[in-house]
């Protein structure tokens, strides 16, 4: 241990998926008490609540009033689909300041049935065309002038990727085979929202949404929230034998936004702030990715999942069809990837997410991920990323390493 | 004769339609949109400059599943038009994968997108298959 570290004390996910008889409080109350019975302490305990839940209604004053009101300072962020990711940074950094010795980190989101996330809004033209908005325009311009839905953006991402490395394969074929990955691994994981083995004919032979991505190969809306509990490496000292052992280190947590670059008014870069994040971590941790035993990355879009291989230094630069081809990524090989079943089968409860695969990583860190547990797992990545931008990496090591 | 209106103000029409970027007069970098700094280097002077007709497509989509009153499905893609990246939709191409092509060479097309009440036409672009392509 060493003075300056910020450990995860107890952390713990929902079930994700269909949760038609409770609100965002009620999930966010029963991942937060979860996570607080995880690391053995109470509400007394914590000196700051970061909270986030995206698309509404809930902010951290209400999950207070739902299981303890103590007068400590709430931050309720939100960063597109790095806001679990954020709440977790904001209490890391409050920690880390000085200002408490735990903090609470909760994210929520109601989404079944949503749909599309962008670009729902049914469109009408004017009677008369007037000029308005930032490029005068006259009428809507989603489907005019390219599109705003997630799939057709993340496809586009996929995409350039195979064009900037002359990728001559089977696109769609390779996509595919990427979800079909993730869906075997789901089969695994009680607390995804889809736990089917889906074959590759059942993929590519799915609802197109945005080609390459058919809707089996989209992170899947559902509903969900995950909490941590932080703790400074003094206060962890003063705690059990136990929860000394479970307790987690926080090798490296970083959050970036997109610095400029040629194209990223057209179409976001997801790439740049990506690589950004994963070298700081890197460098803060004094680790590199053959360190790694396990990664939790933004699959939102089998499409997304590819160019991540590569935004994270998993493979040699423009390797991310290689390494994808020779199995590394599968729960089996050396750079298991997504072992949860990732966005498209385990779920995407937006501002869960970027604590939930956190949660994951330590699951297997703890060794108790049971029937998929990544054996001997020591040290793993999680990543999630927002559009807009933002980036949240954080680097994960076993108490006992 | 109906009169006309561009779809977005940076598509500038007449006889040689074209796009007009606000290009940073420091570090080059451009914009579709008006900014108070460039996102690049901060410089605060912009020149509008045109942007070519030409490019290839650096990347695409084809939209199956969209907002409830937009036409699917459609191609959306980015193209480099010498350096500079356009977002537009590929058009005047059958919409599945084995027409639309990585890195296939395209030009700047017009087309009629709407028509309003006082019977002026929206006058939008996209990109089309270059000939020889």
């Amino acid at each position: 241990m060493a003075a300056d570290d910020i450990w995860i004390l107890g952390i713990r996910m929902t079930k994700f998926g269909k949760h038609p008889d409770r609100d965002t409080i009620d999930l966010a109350a029963e991942a937060s008490m979860a996570a607080l019975a995880d690391g053995g302490v109470t509400m007394a305990d914590i000196g700051i609540l970061a909270f986030g839940n995206l698309r509404g209604p809930s902010t951290g004053q209400m999950l207070q009033k739902q299981i303890g009101q103590t007068g400590i300072p709430v931050f309720n962020v939100a960063n597109a689909c790095a806001t679990g990711a954020t709440a977790l940074r904001t209490a890391i950094m409050a920690i880390k300041a000085g200002e408490c010795e735990m903090g609470l980190a909760v994210g929520v989101e109601k989404l079944a049935g949503a749909g599309l996330l962008s670009g729902n809004a049914a469109q009408s033209d004017v009677n008369v065309y007037e000029p308005s908005g930032r490029v005068g325009e006259v009428a809507p311009l989603d489907g005019r002038i390219g599109t705003v839905t997630m799939p057709g953006v993340f496809a586009q991402v996929g995409m350039e990727y195979l064009y900037n490395h002359d990728y001559t394969g089977a696109e769609f074929e390779l996509f595919a085979r990427i979800s079909q990955k993730n869906h075997a691994h789901s089969t695994l994981n009680p607390l995804a929202a889809y736990t089917k083995e889906m074959s590759l004919e059942q993929i590519m032979g799915d609802v197109m949404i945005a080609y390459p991505n058919t809707r089996s190969m989209c992170s899947a809306n559902c509903d969900g929230a995950a909490a941590a509990v932080l703790v400074s490496d003094q206060k962890l000292r003063t705690l059990s034998a136990r929860q000394q052992a479970r307790a987690i280190k926080i090798r490296a947590s970083v959050l970036t936004s997109d610095p400029w670059q040629e194209a990223c008014q057209v179409l976001p870069d997801v790439n740049t702030l990506t690589r950004a994040a994963a070298k700081q971590a890197y460098e803060a941790a004094g680790v590199g990715p053959e360190d790694l035993d396990l990664v939790e990355l933004h699959d939102c879009f089998a499409t997304a999942e590819l160019v991540h291989y590569d935004n994270l230094g998993l493979c040699a630069p423009g390797g991310a069809v290689d390494l994808f081809e020779s199995g590394a990524t599968n729960r089996n090989g050396n750079m298991p990837v997504n072992v949860s079943g990732g966005l498209e089968s385990k779920g995407h409860p937006i501002a869960a997410t970027g604590i939930a695969n956190v949660w994951e990583v330590c699951h297997h860190l703890r060794g108790e991920a049971g029937d998929r547990q990544i054996d001997g797992a020591r040290m793993g990545l999680a990543h999630v990323i927002g559009l807009g931008s933002a980036c949240g990496v954080h680097i994960l090591e076993s108490a006992s390493a | 004769m109906p009169t006309q209106i561009p779809l977005v103000d940076y598509l500038e029409l007449g006889d040689a339609p074209h796009l007009v970027a606000q290009e940073c007069t420091a570090c080059g970098a451009r914009y579709f949109d008006r900014r108070n700094a460039c996102a690049g280097c901060f410089g605060t002077e912009f020149r509008s400059v045109p942007v070519g007709t030409e490019g290839t497509l650096r990347s695409f989509t084809i939209v199956a599943h969209a907002a409830p009153g937009v036409a699917t499905p459609f191609v959306a893609g980015v193209v480099d038009v010498d350096g500079t990246s356009v977002k537009s939709n590929i058009i005047n191409i059958p919409p599945d994968p084995e027409h639309v092509r990585l890195g296939m060479k395209v030009r700047l097309a017009t087309l009629v997108v709407g028509t309003d009440d006082a019977g002026t036409d929206a006058i939008g672009f996209g990109f089309e298959p270059a000939e020889g392509d």
